[in-house]
């Protein structure tokens, strides 16, 4: 089970991650967007969709320094532990607050308002239950197991391990002392990683930062192939007429 | 100088009679689907009026179209790159649903269905967005022929713009009924030379399309930030809430490529709508988009715009690889004249800096039945050109709709149309037409006569001189040309006896053209349930 959680889930979350986009991008592209529901309700949206969406991004930006800068190099440029605890502790929560302030102003619009409502689907839903789930789980093992004076060091254990994955070499031994709720976070995370390319969370992946390089106006030529009717598609044949 | 070849459009709005049909059959083509049931590629408002949506040439509002900075220089009205990003996950901009209108249905099973009662069953209506029982209060055309203007009238963008530069001006625009005045004006996607719905856009999914001009949306690129609805400023660019993705009026290119006018032009009942290719200089569209009068934009337009006579732009628009019958095709369009030529089409709001290529000429219309009413002779020529600045619909109006409010340009274009008038009457009526007439518009007796063609008897083949895209690629379509793949790959060739993976007709060809026969034989062959002999033979 150890060995399954700490050893397996990742890898098999990151290749459904990895291949799941692919397959997304070759054969949904159509389909790969925000598909935003701000035409039916704006007023909240307006507060809430960037509320949640900054919060994520401070969050996920904590997330990477936690588990990517070892503590050799804090250390090095002498951030002490409580100072590095007391930073985590204010600026994740700070994060985690909006984050969850805003998705549950998010999820109130879209369930009282009938044409959001309406335009949610089951995939939506499913993807709902887990995000909402890894934040507040993420909001309650950091709280839980935290005080102002010290909390639970998890660049001991955690960064280690995730670290230990990327070499091939997970070291799972390294999450049997974690708090519980340390790893229902971990396992939910991983989850929501492998969910990602199969709902509408794909739209991460396209923020949009060519914009800021590209010439205003996009002058595109037609493709020749294209011209008069399209031919069938590969395994589809005409039938009837 | 770097010519370009764009598709434009000219409307005459005197031949509006307000019917609906390009609205109607546009919308049976291109937005009869779930998701866009509040969307109109072509619509047609009664002006004055607020539009569809509602209020949306009220930038301070909407934010759409391009402005000036500190420097002088072009930037999007909503913002710049860095500011849209920042902004990305939500845009306070946007119309809502409900600022075009809520689209419905009629519960029609209650007409059926209803239990036995004393009252008669009637059809609910039903919003087509929640499902709910819904009380109409808007739609795309809800003040069609001023309905509602003693109440809606006051909040057209332009009304209050008129109302703002002069109090004689203001006194004109009245809609107490036998007061008021009203014309019609019908829109589609301007497919601007400066589009900032293009500029707007993060992803890039939006873009000109080399060839012709036509701005399009490239659906698999769309992420649905909504940025291009924004942009906008004629709200053209649409949402559609199904797919979560942009779309916008394609001036039919499927059809313009094979030589077919759009839907709203082949249906338009008045025959208002002139299509043609202008031939333009894509290095002046910014700086001319940037003049700093507004009321030079106009002229600036003009300015980027080529003539296709000139012998150096025929040289410079060879190099540039347009078509050799595209050119041809612009000598003869019925827009460059409208638009360069005759000087009588005018751009619509070229305030908003984008350089719009759906152009107009203003109503003079009812100016001749009002003169004849109070006595006078209506083609008059004296009597018409006096008339034009005490018109029905004022100047003032017209010049906030076309000229960014210089009234100097809409008067030019409604004295031609006016000279034009006396000068074939006195034709029809056998007389010699008086040169002056002509004369005091800067025209002569054969150029009026030439216009009065075009706009009057206004023949099919007068009214859209569209070259084919196919034409333009002949070369490398025909058969017998030397093709840009291996001569034997076409259908039956050598190239293509293997089997593709999922039958005899998978798989990428390469070449998309075949012969005649070859074409025949291929239905025949797809669609008989007996092989013909001849395909049984070559097995």
């Amino acid at each position: 089970m150890k060995t399954l959680l700490w050893g397996g889930l990742p890898y098999i979350a990151v290749v459904l991650l990895i291949a799941g986009t692919v397959w997304r991008f070759r054969y949904d592209r159509f389909g790969w967007t925000t598909r935003s529901s701000q035409v039916y309700e704006s007023k909240l949206l307006n507060v809430a969709s960037p509320m949640f969406h900054y919060g994520i991004l401070f969050v996920l930006v904590g997330h990477l320094m936690g588990l990517f800068v070892p503590e050799s190099w804090t250390d090095a440029i002498g951030l002490n532990e409580h100072t590095y605890h007391l930073m985590s502790l204010y600026g994740g929560t700070a994060a985690g607050v909006l984050a969850v302030l805003g998705i549950l102003m998010l999820l109130y619009r879209r369930r009282t308002n009938t044409p959001v409502f309406k335009a949610t689907t089951g995939n939506d839903k499913v993807m709902y239950v887990v995000l909402l789930a890894a934040i507040v789980m993420g909001m309650w093992a950091k709280l839980s197991n935290s005080s102002v004076s010290e909390g639970y060091d998890y660049r001991q254990t955690i960064a280690p391990w995730v670290r230990s994955l990327f070499t091939l070499q997970p070291d799972v031994d390294l999450m049997a002392g974690v708090p519980l709720t340390y790893q229902i976070h971990a396992v939910i995370g991983l989850l929501l990683l492998a969910l990602i390319p199969f709902t509408r969370l794909i739209h991460m992946f396209s923020a949009p930062v060519q914009y800021l390089f590209r010439p205003y106006v996009v002058y595109r030529s037609r493709d020749p192939k294209q011209l008069g009717s399209r031919g069938d598609r590969r395994g589809w044949e005409r039938t009837g007429s | 100088m770097r010519p370009m070849a764009q598709v434009a459009m000219v409307m005459n709005l005197d031949k509006c009679i307000g019917c609906h049909t390009c609205s109607v059959t546009c919308k049976q083509a291109w937005t009869n689907r779930s998701g866009m049931e509040y969307v109109w590629f072509n619509n047609v408002e009664t002006r004055p009026g607020q539009g569809y949506p509602r209020r949306y040439e009220d930038q301070e509002k909407w934010r759409g179209g391009w402005e000036l900075n500190k420097r002088g220089a072009l930037k999007l009205r909503n913002g710049g790159r860095i500011k849209s990003l920042l902004g990305i996950f939500s845009n306070p901009k946007l119309p809502e649903i409900k600022d075009y209108y809520e689209p419905w249905t009629y519960d029609y099973k209650n007409l059926t269905d209803a239990p036995l009662g004393d009252d008669y069953p009637v059809a609910e209506p039903r919003s087509l967005i929640d499902g709910k029982p819904m009380k109409v209060e808007w739609s795309s055309n809800w003040d069609d022929n001023l309905g509602g203007a003693t109440e809606y009238g006051d909040l057209d963008p332009m009304v209050e713009k008129v109302r703002e530069q002069a109090q004689q001006a203001a006194d004109k625009v009245k809609f107490a009924f036998e007061q008021t005045f009203m014309f019609y004006l019908p829109r589609i996607c301007e497919h601007c030379l400066n589009p900032s719905c293009v500029s707007s856009c993060p992803s890039g999914a939006m873009y000109k399309r080399a060839e012709d001009g036509i701005v399009l949306v490239d659906q698999d690129g769309c992420r649905g930030w909504r940025k291009c609805v924004t942009g906008c400023p004629y709200k053209k660019v649409y949402f559609n809430h199904k797919t979560g993705k942009a779309e916008k009026c394609t001036l039919c290119y499927p059809r313009l490529e094979v030589g077919l006018p759009t839907v709203c032009s082949e249906t338009c009942v008045g025959r208002l709508r002139y299509l043609g290719v202008i031939l333009y200089d894509a290095d002046k569209v910014t700086e001319a988009a940037s003049t700093k009068d507004e009321h030079a934009l106009y002229e600036a337009q003009l300015g980027v715009f080529l003539d296709p006579e000139d012998p150096e732009v025929r040289r410079a628009a060879e190099a540039a690889d347009i078509p050799y019958d595209w050119v041809e095709a612009a000598r003869r369009s019925p827009v460059h004249a409208l638009i360069s030529k005759y000087k009588v089409a005018l751009p619509l709001h070229p305030e908003y800096r984008t350089m719009p290529m759906v152009w107009y000429i203003p109503p003079l219309s009812p100016v001749v039945d009002a003169l004849s009413e109070t006595g006078h002779d209506g083609e008059d020529a004296d009597n018409l050109f006096g008339a034009i600045d005490t018109l029905r619909i004022p100047l003032e109006y017209l010049a906030e709709i076309f000229t960014a409010g210089d009234v100097a340009p809409v008067r030019s274009s409604l004295t031609k149309l006016a000279a034009m008038r006396a000068h074939m009457r006195a034709i029809n009526l056998g007389e010699r037409p008086d040169p002056s007439v002509a004369d005091s518009v800067g025209m002569d007796g054969p150029e009026i006569e030439e216009m009065y063609r075009l706009l009057a008897i206004a023949k099919y083949e007068d009214r859209y001189v569209i070259p084919t895209a196919a034409v333009g690629d002949a070369k490398r379509l025909e058969e017998s040309a030397v093709p840009d793949a291996c001569s034997l790959d076409h259908v039956d060739g050598v190239g293509m006896r293997g089997d593709g993976p999922f039958g005899a007709d998978s798989g990428q060809k390469q070449l998309p053209l075949v012969t005649i026969e070859n074409f025949h034989a291929a239905r025949r062959r797809q669609t008989t349930d007996d092989e013909p002999d001849d395909v049984r033979e070559q097995q």
